[in-house]
């Protein structure tokens, strides 16, 4: 009650003043009335001023009421100058957007919790090799008969969770003809209990649907995804939906935002881990779900970890005595151990592919943040300089240091905080559109990214930090003055030396980002000029599907069909299009010696297939109908390299070395050119193409269209396979370009930010250049007037200028070369064929530097030229 | 404790007032700042709704003219208490016209008015007990 009093009277000051002045005059006249001396009364009072003030700094808190004079000065200050503030806070807001979004991003990616009890106690198990020399990432993924055996293990002390990646689907709730898609994700039936999520309708799983390999036909709906398909209807428990040939019963839907345990990927639809096919729950060779620990309270994580090792090298010893690969796979496979890591967070593929990028991202929207905060703690000097007097004179009239220190803090606050607000806008726009980016059409990428505390909290430090950052120098060096020098006239030298180390760190910060910008530039040009081996041009995917698979005859009329169809050119039937992340492999044998080490790839493509890839055939033939398969097969010249060094490799014959050493034997009808199978940076693989025969229910069409835009008659084409043939239906359409794209997305997003920021970081270093010659040329005036008079050219003392900004400039640049090389050894693994040392890349950087700094010096030079010396001498 | 007293508000007090102190028992400064509240608090308890002048003037008379409140620094500590909740304020207009600020005891006021006079006593019998032994 007395503190909001207090509080509320520092903004009712002039009634208080009354307030209080008048109760002491009533007591003087209270005096006179008893019949005192008027001179004696007010001398027995003492001095009113002091006890006014006293009461007044008792009814109110000074310091709030410093701090709101500060503020309206400060105000004033900002609106007085309204183009430079705005300039000011519109950089600064940039920046901050773009830290903002950042954070936002990552956050969301990396650090936020998951929505479920105890995410602190989530632990992950990957494996890893015991030899730091393997390059090989052996992955994440178990077998359930180890899971089975470790989670008996530490039964009691943690729960084991058995988690698959989150995968799109084709569904429907009714006909073939309305099937749309979703997540869908394997869990153990235990995992909502573990994570304290209970159902929101119906039920949830239990460790009863966890029981029997393909008894529980039940899914349990996201809350989300009930939200947004369903609009909540409760009536939704009991309905089914249908995959393929498989038949679920929605039981239920889970609580809460939780949408699974991958960030960057929501889970529409839960299904028992025993639904998972293949046999999946009984085979020791096939990986295919995360593990998750949640411990139990005061279980050490170091002490579970230790009692799962031993039986997970068991299980890789038992693996490595019946691996049919070379002996080199099996030592390989008994290097594993086991590692257990926190996962607060989730663990998602995503994650690993972006979390390093976006670490990048996040230093160098600080490097142009830190621009930014250089401009603004220029502009807060010069100001500082030219408010000497007014300083001056506050300081000779008495206010103390730490005052002075806060008038001019609490002008940078406002600043900082205009700009946070309008960058919280910004930040609001671009994070959302970030995301945008990283996600492919069909494979959109879910990012919760909600405004909540944390946000709100790096926001307010980030315009705190920047606050400290820029104001601190001007205000400690403002109060620093000597009213003595200050009021007679002096122009302190330090002041021009510390704007001039702004001036080169801004340069220095600049050329990084330029530099950094560069490689990221180059890595994703030289990327997408990767040569690829066929070609993609005017090239349309249909993934198609079917209820029951069905014999190759007929899926070649229906691509037979297809060649009718107005606007397309040519088609042919594979397995699944290059490039899409689908492969099948295997280890080779040739004469019956032991498998090669090296795997191949394989892939099911009916006889027209390379032709219309316009892969060449270097030798032999192309399939013919009457090929078989098992039987033929076409190579590619890295599989002859690999596998038949010597010989001409038409009419030889090589096995394919099936698990526990069943082998299938093949003949090479032809050999063909390299073509990228699934990844755009490693050297081209050995590939076998075999002949597509046998039962589909899965295969793609490939289209080439005649038109330039294959998007055009993808509808047409799409209604046409059911015509052409009922039952079969597209469940993807894709142009093979897009599919070539989604391998240098993030290349492609790192560039497109990092030109982004390196313009904004050019466009403020440039501002903050003009800004400080303009102004140092300003302050010279009298100087070069004198100098002007006594008969200097004005060609030397443009010379002058233009050498200081080189050397400025050089000095700056120089340094953020440093750094990038530094810089560089990090950000390796997302770079391609592209070094720090390259002179191109140094060039180009450099050149744009000079050419700013010349651009922006040119107002300043133009100033210094025409200076006229009895103006000049007359300014002060 | 009683003899401290407010430490900031003190030395305000000697900084700008120094010359202006009664000659009476208050000559101390830091025994003032205990004692005055305490005599305020009591005048107020057995007379509300006092203004400051009326307060002073209390003061001097119930003290057979020994204790001179100062005058100026009386409104300060009213103040401060008004702050601390154990008087309220209110304007009230006189008969001749003026307006005056008059004060009332609070339920916090008289509690404190209880624990200053305890101790008070306290600290007095302590030291006539150093009185009589020494």
């Amino acid at each position: 009650m007395s503190l909001w009093s207090r509080i509320a009277n520092v903004f009712r000051r002039d009634s208080l003043n009354r307030d209080i002045e008048e109760e002491l005059q009533s007591h003087l006249a209270e005096a006179i009335a008893e019949g005192r001396d008027r001179a004696e009364a007010r001398r027995a009072f003492g001095t009113l001023s002091s006890h006014r003030e006293r009461s007044r700094d008792i009814r109110l808190i000074p310091w709030l009421e410093s701090l709101y004079d500060d503020l309206v000065f400060g105000w004033r200050q900002i609106v007085k100058r309204k183009t430079t503030s705005a300039a000011a806070i519109l950089s600064l807001a940039l920046a901050i957007g773009a830290c903002l979004a950042a954070f936002r991003l990552m956050d969301a990616m990396l650090w936020r919790p998951l929505p479920i009890s105890a995410p602190e106690r989530l632990y992950v198990l990957s494996k890893q090799f015991r030899r730091t020399d393997v390059k090989v990432d052996p992955g994440d993924n178990f077998e359930y008969p180890l899971f089975r055996q470790m989670r008996a293990r530490v039964k009691g002390q943690a729960e084991l969770i058995a988690v698959s990646g989150a995968d799109r689907i084709d569904l429907t709730y009714g006909s073939d003809e309305e099937t749309e898609k979703a997540y869908q994700q394997y869990v153990s039936g235990w995992m909502f209990h573990s994570f304290g999520i209970r159902p929101a309708l119906g039920r949830v799983f239990s460790e009863n649907d966890d029981l029997t390999p393909g008894a529980h036909p039940y899914a349990v709906l996201s809350y989300e995804y009930w939200k947004r398909r369903f609009a909540e209807d409760p009536t939704v428990l009991g309905r089914t939906l249908r995959t393929g040939s498989d038949v679920y019963e929605i039981i239920g839907v889970a609580e809460g935002p939780f949408t699974g345990t991958e960030p960057g990927r929501a889970t529409d639809i839960f299904l028992s881990t025993m639904m998972m096919k293949n046999d999946a729950i009984v085979r020791s060779d096939y990986q295919w779900f995360r593990i998750f620990v949640q411990l139990g309270t005061g279980v050490s994580a170091p002490l579970i970890s230790d009692e799962l090792q031993p039986i997970f090298r068991e299980f890789v010893e038992e693996r490595a005595k019946v691996s049919v690969g070379s002996p080199r796979a099996a030592t390989l496979l008994r290097q594993l151990k086991l590692v257990m890591n926190p996962a607060p967070a989730g663990v998602s593929g995503l994650q690993k592919e972006y979390g390093p990028a976006l670490f990048v991202l996040g230093v160098l929207v600080m490097l142009v943040l830190l621009i930014a905060c250089a401009n603004v703690a220029n502009l807060m000097t010069a100001q500082a300089t030219a408010r000497r007097r007014e300083i001056a004179l506050r300081v000779s009239i008495g206010a103390g240091r730490l005052r002075l220190v806060q008038l001019v803090v609490v002008e940078c606050a406002w600043l900082a905080f205009l700009a946070a607000g309008i960058g919280a806008g910004f930040a609001w726009w671009a994070a959302p559109l970030v995301v945008g980016m990283i996600g492919t059409p069909d494979n959109p990428v879910r990012l919760i990214l909600p405004s909540d505390w944390r946000v709100l909290g790096f926001g307010v430090a980030m315009a705190l930090g920047c606050t400290i950052l820029f104001g601190l120098a001007p205000a400690l060096r403002a109060s620093a003055v000597k009213p003595v020098s200050a009021l007679k006239g002096g122009d302190p030298q330090t002041r021009q030396r510390m704007m001039r180390l702004l001036v080169a760190a801004q340069v220095a910060f600049c050329a990084l980002v330029l530099f950094v910008a560069g490689l990221f530039m180059a890595t994703s040009e030289r990327l997408s000029r990767q040569p690829m081996g066929f070609s993609a041009e005017r090239l349309l995917t249909l993934e198609t599907v079917t209820p029951h698979p069905l014999p190759d005859v007929l899926w070649s009329q229906v691509a037979e069909h297809l060649r009718t169809v107005p606007g397309v050119e040519a088609s042919a039937l594979c397995e699944w299009p290059l490039m899409t992340g689908g492969s099948w492999n295997g280890f080779i044998s040739v004469n019956g010696a032991a498998p090669s080490p090296v795997a191949s790839y394989f892939l099911s493509v009916s006889p027209e297939w390379r032709a219309m890839m316009k892969i060449p055939l270097l030798q032999g033939r192309d399939f013919r109908p009457d090929d078989t398969q098992p039987g033929s097969a076409l190579v590619n010249e890295a599989f002859v390299r690999q596998y038949l060094v010597t010989g001409s490799p038409v009419g030889r014959s090589f096995d394919v070395v099936l698990n526990e050493g069943h082998r299938v034997h093949y003949q090479i009808v032809g050999v063909v050119g390299d073509a990228r199978y699934r990844d755009m940076r490693d050297p081209m693989r050995p590939t076998a193409y075999f002949p597509f025969q046998g039962n589909y229910s899965r295969a793609t069409f490939l289209i080439r269209t005649i038109s330039a835009n294959p998007l055009a008659i993808a509808s047409a084409v799409r209604a046409e396979v059911p015509r052409a043939r009922p039952g079969f239906r597209v469940s993807n359409i894709r142009t093979q370009t897009a599919l070539i794209e989604q391998h240098t997305g993030r290349e492609r997003l790192l560039s497109i930010l990092a030109l982004f920021f390196a313009v904004v970081a050019l466009s403020l270093a440039g501002v903050g250049l003009y800004g400080v010659l303009d102004y140092s040329v300003l302050r010279q005036q009298r100087e070069i007037g004198i100098r002007m008079a006594i008969g200097a050219k004005p060609t030397v003392i443009a010379q002058g200028l233009v050498l200081h900004l080189l050397a400025l400039v050089l000095e700056g640049s120089l340094i953020g070369i440093i750094l990038g090389f530094v810089s560089a050894r990090f950000i390796e693994t997302l770079l391609f064929e592209v070094t720090a040392t390259d002179v191109g890349l140094l060039a180009l950087p450099m050149a744009t530097i000079f050419a700013l700094a010349l651009l922006a010096a040119l107002p300043a030079i133009v100033r210094a030229v025409r200076t006229d010396p009895a103006t000049a001498l007359h300014l002060e | 404790m009683f003899f401290g007293g407010d430490a900031k508000n003190q030395r305000n007090f000697s900084d700008t007032e120094t010359s202006q102190y009664q000659a009476s028992i208050m000559a101390k400064p830091d025994s003032l700042q205990g004692s005055l509240d305490l005599l305020v608090l009591k005048i107020l308890s057995r007379r509300p709704r006092l203004h400051g002048y009326a307060m002073m003037s209390a003061i001097e008379e119930s003290s057979g003219d020994v204790l001179r409140a100062d005058e100026g620094s009386l409104y300060p500590a009213l103040h401060r208490m008004e702050e601390d909740g154990w008087i309220r304020a209110e304007w009230v207009t006189k008969d001749t016209g003026r307006r005056a600020r008059i004060y009332e005891l609070t339920l916090a006021g008289k509690k404190q008015l209880a624990d200053e006079e305890s101790r008070w006593r306290v600290v007095t019998s302590a030291v006539n007990r150093v009185l009589r032994t020494v």
